[in-house]
């Protein structure tokens, strides 16, 4: 991903260059994790303190860190976590039962091996990059159904068996709106969908594919449990849904795996209709200027939009009853993308819009 | 008619005024007060922890007439009572079971002596079982330390009454 220069050499002269390649990427997949549940941590910090705004409150404000009110929160929040006993219940399938954490944690975490950082920074810039985002994104859902089931719950099994039949709903209308981006770019790779998007604000993707940026965001609301879409861990209802019986860090990892997955929506929100790391003053200022330059920090800057709406929507919204759930994804997402790809379908065939220019 | 419905639904209009009005309510001003260093004004009437008060001269105001035993609504109040020394009669034995209690503020409006009160004091706990039964040398302590409180509140409420 990072192009290391002499210290590779120095490297390769050290251990051989069979070496070196594992071992640099080792260290810049352990950098990019930890970077990312960092991030996760302090989403967690951000989704309290914004819910808390909107609420008029203050949200935590007690653990300081570096004179910042609140911020050690996140630490404080890993630190009693961490020393929680882990609660395993008697008539649990104890194996599963300690599997599932990893189950959803593993996916959402290996996705970010095609994500694009920057232009020319992924892990594995593989063709059918779209794909794997697709397959990866519903492996995640596995952890949850054997968290339920395990648990020997009925509380978590409900949560569970409501988990899944959302993301079968959710999945469709996701992927068709991917199928979009797709046909759009003419490619799987998402770098080079983000390079089909060039050429400032109005030509990235969202313009012309306002309907599926909206049912991709709600669908990825709904795919990663989050309100309104939370029946599967609905409090009043079924005490916690899925994760009742986790304690400890058992819980911790299903609540990084949600926090991570919700900013692998942003970013992917992004990645699809918003351009990437592609700069917003592309093509309005000079392009010697850092500024239009594509960069991870339009990268960063824009996934924070999504990231933020999610906790925004959170806050507003109350929880769908299960049904409306249901129809909102079967009888309303999947039409409006259905319909939508007929209009794109046209577009692209009497080269309308972006497809002008095309063969 | 049907088709205005129609579009509204999909342009997600309804949605979008409610994301608007949290998003204004995110910039208020917030109504939250930092509990242990803010704290909201209380009323000089605020009935809290129980005192038993003396006279200047040092002498117990309660003449045991049980009157507060028998306002009490949730019967937290247990007196035994006896001729003292001086032939007066008095307290042997005055229990206050704050978890009964109900803080109702009955037993200050009863006592013709003004002896049992209700200060403002409400940051106590107990940390062991029996800590909630209030004797009457825990009272009378209570009575002591915060004295000149209890005198200013109950001048405050005189001119009420």
């Amino acid at each position: 991903m990072w192009d290391w220069g002499p210290l590779r050499e120095r490297l390769e002269e050290l251990l051989t260059p069979y070496w070196t390649t594992p071992l640099l990427t080792a260290v810049q997949i352990v950098v990019v994790m930890v970077s990312l549940i960092l991030t996760m941590a302090f989403y967690t910090l951000a989704e309290r303190k914004v819910i808390g705004w909107i609420q008029s409150r203050r949200g935590p404000n007690r653990v300081n860190l570096l004179g910042l009110k609140g911020f050690g929160q996140p630490f404080a929040d890993v630190i009693k976590l961490m020393f929680k006993e882990i609660v395993i219940p008697t008539d649990a399938n104890k194996f599963l039962f300690r599997l599932a954490p990893f189950l959803a944690l593993v996916p959402a975490l290996s996705i970010w091996a095609v994500i694009p950082f920057a232009p020319e920074r992924t892990f594995a810039n593989i063709d059918a990059g779209l794909l794997y985002v697709l397959a990866l994104t519903s492996m995640g859902v596995y952890g949850i159904i054997l968290a339920g089931w395990a648990a020997n719950s009925k509380y978590a099994f409900l949560g569970a068996m409501r988990s899944a039949a959302q993301i079968v709903a959710y999945e469709i209308a996701m992927g068709f709106a991917m199928v979009g981006v797709l046909m759009a770019a003419g490619s799987l790779n998402l770098g080079a969908i983000i390079r089909a998007q060039q050429g400032g604000p109005l030509s990235w993707n969202w313009f012309w594919l306002f309907p599926l940026v909206v049912v991709y965001f709600i669908a990825g609301v709904a795919e990663t449990n989050r309100a309104p879409f939370d029946v599967a861990e609905g409090e009043s209802e079924i005490v916690a849904g899925f994760h009742v019986d986790y304690s400890g860090m058992g819980f911790a990892l299903f609540f990084i795996a949600e926090y991570v997955n919700m900013i692998l929506i942003s970013a992917l929100t992004v990645i699809f209709f918003f351009g990437g790391w592609l700069s917003p003053f592309d093509g309005y200022l000079p392009d010697e200027s850092w500024l239009a330059a594509p960069s991870f920090f339009w990268f960063g800057l824009k996934t924070i939009v999504p990231m933020f709406t999610f906790l925004w929507v959170r806050a507003t919204f109350p929880r769908y009853r299960y049904d409306q759930i249901m129809r909102l994804g079967w009888k309303a997402l999947i039409p409006v993308t259905l319909i939508w790809l007929l209009v794109e379908g046209v577009m692209v065939y009497g080269r309308v819009g972006p497809w002008r220019g095309q063969h | 008619m049907q088709l205005r419905s129609f579009v509204k639904t999909y342009l997600l209009w309804e949605l979008l005024q409610g994301l608007g009005v949290t998003l204004r309510s995110m910039f208020r001003a917030k109504t939250t007060i930092n509990y242990p260093e803010e704290k909201t004004p209380q009323s000089f009437r605020f009935r809290g922890l129980h005192a038993l008060r003396r006279y200047p001269n040092g002498e117990e105001r309660c003449i045991a007439c049980k009157l507060c035993e028998a306002v009490c609504p949730a019967l937290a109040i247990t007196i035994e009572s006896d001729v003292a020394a001086d032939g007066t009669r008095r307290t042997t034995r005055y229990d206050i079971d704050l978890f009964k209690c109900i803080y109702c503020g009955f037993c200050e409006e009863s006592c013709p002596v003004d002896a049992i009160v209700e200060t403002r004091l409400h940051e106590y706990h107990m940390e062991n079982r029996g800590e909630n039964i209030m004797n009457k040398d825990k009272l009378l302590a209570v009575g002591e330390r915060y004295e000149d409180l209890i005198a200013a509140d109950r001048a405050a409420d005189a001119r009420y009454r």
